[in-house]
């Protein structure tokens, strides 16, 4: 029993099948990479696990809780933190404040009425703030304006806003799209080393295939709306169903 | 110091400072010169000052952190200056009943009203705020004039029950509003030479609510739930992905800044025991607006000081004419004297307003953080020049 | 049955108003994604210009007419009219009497103008600010146009006629079987209801069978797609926006004799041509104009003394109560697309 269960999920918009009878287990502490051409299904499916979409039938399973019809942040509150393709952050707020968002979101909940009490005063959320940050190697930049932060750190930032609330699963929707190589390279590492230090379970939505290979334990490849094989990366690298789906969407 | 950083602090005790001697501060002119007229420190526009002080700041907390722009907060004044003038009708002309009742029957309103408004954000909640106060207008205007006294306003009559104080006085008269016997037209003259400063007890009391105010609002602003409020105008998407619900963080912003107004309808009663409908128009929310922007949205310290600018363009600015003009310029040489006065005059007397939209204009424009942001942005540039005075070239880089 | 008919006369020309001027509006919000909080002070500034119109035609000189005297016993000054001069005295006066519909001709040029130099000049730059420093800006642009009208006009309203012709009412109910007097309109604003039809068809027509219009509708539903296609949708933006400003002006032009104008008449109707926009749907053409003739007539419904019998106050709140709940139930108006004002 994975700690996401996806069981039989259908989805239509309009005369448009965008998922089929999807089904997916993601183990717990494992990376995960669910990989497919584009109009795959990619998204809706992301969209599906978080709240965003509501699918036609099917069951998606949380550590034992549907998460279906519960709103974004009542899923987040279960344990799921998202990584976004462009990085959402608050930006107008400075890196430190950023940081110690998700951590009063992890303590207090949903919400809490703390309109007295001085931010200073919160010595404990502080410290797991500060500790966040040294760990993502930004402390130095904790009082500046996320606005003016280059786009690696942005990414960055978010990252340890997802991490600091100590997710039971990390989902990244392709977190290096339209990033330069370097920036690839970066990011890779940071989840390497997030993946070994803290051994977080992760689903990853990913369209750059060597994202894909040096860091996932477990491969979906999803065509056309339907899962075609789940297996480990050295098993799918050649196989000729995986081969054909991407060749086909070269051809065309 | 009282839970604030130092800076901070030290803006409380400017607060305090300023309010404190505002009596002083505004009359710089001696008594009887040509120019006493443009005195502000009269308890009447003093009063309106601090009053307008506390709305604005309320106002603030809504739209300075969340971003929502309420274009319906007056309704929720004019629904405290009723409740308070019904205090003075039914209970006694002491002024603290009635001023917790308007807050709290204000706090009422706007969770109701909020409730309902925030369920829609941007544009939307704009024009909904708008409609609730606009109808909330029409009915105190029409239906509801048994509560609201209709087109006369609500007024205090001889044979109010009044059934802790007396329905009248031993001469005959209404009673007058006041703090445990405290009557808030109470007012103490102080000569100085030339000059003549008047201390009011209604400004005093409207002062030290103030005070107590902003510095409420200084917690908040430091306040994780501050920061949840920021958060949420910075990135409702992030808000939610990171497991809050912004709906109820909004909605207790509306609240307080609804309260905040009913605070200030119920002081404006204390001070003048009448209440009527147009305080509830949506021209009157639009003040506030005005107010708090021109003075810095966002910023501590600068909703008081648009209420203030604002209040002062009204009543001060509004009465220079043109004989005062060509009192003015009458060093001029005749022609251009004429010029002159012909180019400033529709902006200064009864032309005020047109003069506010201008500067209200100019700050949306240039100036987002407002007049704060444009005194920082001043002294900022004072001090580089300083520091580029003391070590020239220093900000050089060197090649 | 007779009753029914004339409620909905009765609000067709204030739904007239609010179809004009919501259509302008939405005009702005769809092509430019602009809240427009000036639109209202527009709609002022074209009353304006009729005002202007009729005050200018009817400059007069003083001539010493010595067939009268006055109560002194000296010969008595008359103001003539220049036009009398110019024309005589009989098309002189025709001009004079027409000369609310004559201010249409001198409006339509000076509020495309005016429409210009606002976007030029202000909106462009705040087309990549948020919303609500949009709603300020214009809302002090409002502000200082409204002054100024004071500044010259005064605060008073100034009655201006319609021509003679159109004075008097009209018996709508015996043309379709009704009693005499049962049904009364008066001729004027069934003038300014067809007025009305003939402005929303010219800009729908506009939309609908000009190229320019079809590349604005284009630049409504995807502008960037558009921008890429090279074609420079700013330019044909601010054209819009002259058109918009050109309509809000003949509402304008054309209610001067319904209601003397003052120079608060824009901000009156501007909270209510918002309203109706939302109830329409943000976006929707179509939507502002139906949504703006629906409402004028639910209101005419409301000011009945049945209505308000029944229900009192509801003449004062039913835009606002309608509008409230169209907002919740559909958050996208009667007609609205997805996506538009949707943070």
């Amino acid at each position: 029993m994975g700690i996401l269960e996806v069981k039989g999920i259908n989805k239509r918009f309009g005369g448009l099948q965008a998922l089929g009878d999807v089904n997916l287990s993601v183990e717990e502490n494992t990376v995960h990479a669910i990989i497919g051409p584009n109009g795959a299904g990619k998204s809706t499916l992301l969209n599906v696990l978080v709240g965003k979409l509501i699918p036609d039938s099917g069951s998606v399973m949380f550590d034992g809780q549907s998460v279906l019809g519960r709103k974004p942040h009542e899923i987040n509150q279960m344990g799921i933190s998202r990584v976004f393709q462009t990085p959402e952050i608050f930006t107008d707020l400075t890196v430190f404040e950023n940081v110690m968002i998700p951590c009063f979101a992890k303590r207090d909940g949903a919400f809490r009425m703390h309109a007295i009490e001085s931010i200073v005063s919160e010595k404990g959320i502080r410290a797991q703030a500060e500790e966040m940050l040294a760990d993502v190697n930004m402390l130095e930049k904790r009082d500046m304006l996320t606005s003016s932060l280059s786009r690696g750190d942005k990414r960055r930032l978010e990252m340890a806003m997802c991490l600091v609330q100590d997710p039971k699963l990390l989902l990244l929707d392709e977190p290096t799209a339209g990033m330069a190589r370097a920036d690839t390279e970066n990011t890779i590492n940071l989840l390497k080393e997030i993946r070994t230090k803290r051994g977080i379970t992760m689903a990853i939505i990913e369209h750059d295939m060597n994202v894909v290979f040096s860091l996932a334990e477990r491969i979906t490849v999803l065509a056309q709306g339907t899962p075609l094989v789940e297996d480990i990366p050295e098993n799918i690298k050649g196989h000729p169903k995986v081969r054909e789906a991407y060749l086909g969407e070269a051809q065309v | 110091m009282l839970g604030l950083e130092k800076k901070d602090f030290r803006l409380l005790l400017v607060v305090i400072g300023l309010t404190l001697f505002a009596p002083i501060i505004l009359n710089p002119f001696p008594a009887g010169s040509e120019m006493a007229q443009f005195n502000a420190g009269y308890p009447d526009l003093m009063q309106r000052f601090v009053i307008f002080g506390i709305f604005a700041i309320g106002f603030n907390i809504l739209f300075g952190l969340t971003g929502y722009l309420s274009f319906g907060h007056a309704a929720f004044l004019g629904v405290g200056s009723y409740s308070a003038v019904w205090m003075f009708k039914l209970l006694s002309m002491n002024v603290l009943p009635a001023i917790i009742l308007s807050v709290i029957i204000a706090g009422l309103f706007s969770l109701l009203i909020g409730f309902i408004s925030l369920r829609r954000s941007g544009i939307y909640f704009s024009i909904l705020t708008l409609a609730f106060a606009q109808m909330s207008f029409a009915l105190a205007y029409s239906v509801l004039t048994p509560i609201t006294g209709g087109e006369t306003g609500l007024q205090l009559a001889l044979d109010d029950p009044r059934i802790l104080g007396a329905s009248q006085t031993a001469s005959g008269n209404i009673p007058v509003p006041s703090l445990f016997g405290l009557e808030m037209r109470a007012s103490y003259e102080m000569a100085v030479g030339a000059w003549s400063f008047t201390f009011n007890a209604g400004y005093y009391l409207a002062a030290i609510i103030l005070v107590l105010a902003f510095y409420l609002a200084i917690r908040i602003f430091r306040s994780p739930f501050g920061m949840m409020l920021r958060a949420i105008k910075s990135n409702q998407t992030r808000m939610s992905y990171t497991g809050l619900n912004a709906r109820p963080y909004t909605l207790a912003a509306f609240v307080i800044s609804g309260m905040y107004a009913g605070l200030a309808g119920g002081l404006m009663a204390s001070m003048d025991p009448l209440a009527g409908a147009e305080r509830m128009q949506w021209t009157a929310s639009g003040e506030v607006v005005l107010m708090t922007i021109l003075g810095g949205a966002g910023t501590l310290i600068g909703p008081v000081l648009g209420a203030g600018m604002i209040k002062y363009f009204e009543n001060i600015f509004s009465k220079i004419n043109s004989q005062v003009l060509h009192e003015w310029f009458g060093f001029l040489p005749d022609g251009l004297e004429d010029f002159v006065v012909t180019l400033i005059y529709p902006f200064v007397g009864k032309g005020w307003h047109l003069t506010l939209g201008i500067v209200f204009m100019l700050v949306v424009i240039f100036l987002p953080g407002g007049l704060v942001q444009g005194g920082q942005k001043i002294l900022a540039t004072l001090r580089r020049k300083k520091t580029d005075d003391a070590n020239p070239g220093a900000t050089k880089p060197a090649e | 049955m007779d009753q029914f008919i004339l409620q909905i006369l009765n609000g067709l020309d204030k739904g007239s108003a609010y179809a004009l001027i919501a259509l302008g509006l939405t005009l702005i919000f769809g092509t430019l994604g602009v809240v427009n909080f000036a639109h209202g002070a527009l709609f002022m500034l074209g009353a304006f210009c009729a005002v202007t119109v009729s005050k200018l035609l009817s400059l007069s000189h003083k001539v010493v007419d010595d067939t009268r005297t006055d109560f002194l016993g000296n010969p008595m000054q008359v103001d003539v009219p220049y036009l009398h001069d110019w024309f005589g005295a009989a098309t002189g006066d025709t001009i004079i009497d027409w000369a609310v519909p004559i201010s249409i001709i001198f409006a339509i040029p000076v509020m495309v103008c005016i429409g210009f130099i606002m976007e030029r000049g202000l909106i462009k730059h705040f087309y990549k600010r948020p919303h609500a420093d949009q709603i300020l800006v214009t809302f002090g642009l409002a502000i200082v146009i409204q002054e100024v009208i004071k500044y010259y006009y005064g605060a008073n309203p100034i009655p201006t006629p319609a021509p003679s012709a159109f004075k008097g009412s009209f018996d709508f109910g015996v043309l379709i079987g009704f009693d005499v007097n049962a049904i009364i309109y008066p001729y004027w604003r069934l003038v300014y209801f067809f007025f009305s039809l003939v402005v929303i068809g010219a800009v729908f027509a506009f939309l609908q069978f000009t190229t320019f219009g079809m590349v604005v509708r284009a630049g409504m539903a995807d502008r960037e797609t558009v921008g890429l296609l090279g074609i420079d949708i700013d330019k044909r933006f601010t054209v819009m926006f002259g058109i918009a400003a050109a309509v809000a002006g003949l509402a304008g032009v054309m209610y001067v004799p319904i209601n003397p104008p003052n120079y608060h008449m824009g901000m009156d109707f501007l909270v209510l041509s918002f309203v109706v926009v939302v109830v329409g749907g943000m976006g929707s053409l179509p939507g502002a104009v139906a949504a703006g003739f629906l409402l004028g007539i639910l209101e005419s419904f409301a000011s009945t003394s049945w209505a308000v019998s029944n229900l009192p106050g509801i003449n004062q709140v039913i835009i606002y109560l309608v509008a409230i709940i169209i907002l919740l139930t559909r958050p996208r108006g009667l007609m609205g697309r997805k996506g538009v004002m949707e943070e």
